[in-house]
């Protein structure tokens, strides 16, 4: 008996409405992120992240009302990340029903942010994001640097040095994203999330480069058997575009003796 | 105003409410029961005239004993007579830690002292049978293995439930006979107790799909 790995479907939401549309049968609207997530939460994911891309602050409020919107009708935790950069931004998306704030550039510029939040509202509610890329995309001991601003700023500094620092000032998840491997489905950069899960002691969410299930499940699967050791998998396309259901993908990691939550939760009691 | 009591949500201002709130309101309507029974409130009065009182709360013990124990203590008060009386409770996550007297987290706050016992920090550097390192906070779904038969009914019959927590309670032996449900996260801690209709659970029935409404849906069917 131990605590199960996680599946969590992240969709990308601009302008309140999801980037890439979600193949679901019987979806009501493919772009409408409440009707995705609904859709997520009814066919068993663990969790559930929005990462909003708008470019715009000012249109915080349209996010705002699709996280009260979503939070009304899921009942699996809620992450929002993308465009929190003050204490007040944070305030909002968890007073709008968020149950966790993920941070990324303002981490880096305002480390004492994660010790606000954590501070104030303990540490599980607040997951800090790296993204992280090779310094040598052949050879994984030359380390990652991270990155910021959607990949756009390298900040210089190394990825495991700034986990292990997130993990000290507060951070109750690291979510690590691999950019060499973002959008490739070639599967997690599996040398960076040991590396990440061993230097911490905070569960570590693998985001980047899934195309199959067995990709999946390498990421949370046991350093000893040759996974990535990583505590969640986060998976958008090849959830969004209906290739496999959760279910399925659940399945699969029971049978490479991975330990999920039993499907019979899923039963309406 | 119908008839059925109200169910009223502990606002200490720790944590947020709106989902223990939104859960509670889709398990009464589940039941055919009114949804308006969930009032949330810091008021002591509606507290002392409630049918059945939720205790919910995240983040540090200290912030809410301090705040249970604000104002004269009238919100303590409150909580101690309606569980004097057996009425019904439950208790989530810090719900559950400020029924004991303290904990490692905070020094000086004291919790409800319902139960003997202190609520402590999971051990850095544990490991699982593989040799892992363990993480903390504890965050994930997991089972609760309910103690016997009796518990078992209102933990379910799936049990596995979201958690997401540093610290967990350690009743002192006078006290293991409220131990309802045990968890293992490198060590077997105790993640749900119940005395009478007093429920008190370490993880969150609120962020736990079917499994999480159906014990709220036990909750609310034991409020007259």
């Amino acid at each position: 008996m131990a605590v199960a790995r996680r599946l969590i479907p992240c969709l990308d939401v601009k302008n309140g409405r999801v980037v890439k549309g979600v193949r679901f049968v019987g979806l009501r609207d493919a772009g409408d992120p409440v009707d995705c997530a609904r859709a997520y939460d009814r066919a068993g994911a663990d969790e559930i992240t929005f990462l909003d891309i708008t470019a715009s602050h000012e249109a915080r409020d349209i996010l705002l009302d699709v996280v009260a919107r979503t939070a009304d009708e899921v009942f699996v935790p809620l992450t929002v990340g993308g465009g929190i950069r003050t204490r007040e931004d944070v305030d909002a998306i968890l007073r709008a029903g968020a149950d966790k704030v993920s941070v990324n550039s303002s981490a880096v510029t305002n480390p004492g942010l994660i010790e606000a939040v954590a501070g104030a509202y303990g540490r599980q509610a607040l997951v800090v994001a790296i993204d992280a890329r090779r310094r040598d995309t052949e050879d994984p001991s030359a380390g990652w640097r991270v990155f910021t601003h959607g990949g756009r700023v390298d900040t210089g500094r190394d990825a495991l040095e700034w986990a292990r620092e997130v993990d000290r000032l507060g951070a109750g998840e690291i979510l690590l994203t691999s950019m060499d491997r973002d959008g490739t489905g070639l599967g997690y950069d599996l040398d960076l999330v040991r590396a990440v899960v061993e230097s911490v002691g905070c569960p570590v969410i693998a985001s980047g480069g899934v195309g199959t299930l067995e990709h999946l499940a390498r990421g949370v699967m046991s350093i000893a058997e040759g996974g990535g050791g990583a505590d969640a998998a986060l998976a958008a396309t090849i959830f969004h575009d209906g290739l496999f259901t959760l279910g399925q993908a659940r399945g699969y990691l029971r049978s490479r003796g991975i330990v999920v939550r039993d499907d019979t939760t899923l039963e309406t009691p | 105003m119908s008839d059925d009591g109200a169910i009223v949500v502990v606002d200490v201002g720790v944590g947020n409410l709106r989902s223990v709130e939104r859960a509670l309101r889709a398990a009464l309507v589940a039941e055919g029961r009114p949804a308006e029974m969930v009032q949330c409130t810091n008021d002591p009065g509606a507290m002392r005239e409630a049918a059945a009182l939720v205790m919910p709360g995240q983040g540090a013990f200290g912030d809410c004993a301090t705040a249970l124990h604000r104002h004269g203590g009238e919100i303590a008060q409150a909580v101690r007579e309606h569980l004097a009386a057996d009425r019904p409770y439950l208790g989530i996550c810090l719900g559950l830690q400020v029924l004991f007297e303290s904990s490692e987290e905070a020094g000086g706050a004291r919790g409800l002292g319902i139960f003997p016992g202190a609520v402590q920090r999971f051990r850095d550097g544990m490991t699982d049978a593989a040799g892992a390192r363990l993480k903390v906070p504890h965050v994930g779904w997991n089972q609760v293995l309910p103690r016997d038969e009796a518990q078992g009914v209102w933990l379910g019959r799936t049990h596995w439930y979201y958690f997401v927590h540093s610290y967990y309670v350690l009743p002192e032996d006078s006290a293991r006979g409220c131990i309802a449900g045990e968890t293992e996260h490198g060590e077997r801690f105790v993640s749900a107790v119940a005395r009478g209709r007093l429920w008190a659970v370490q993880f969150h029935p609120e962020k736990s799909q079917a499994a999480g409404l159906g014990l709220l849906r036990a909750f609310v069917r034991g409020v007259p």
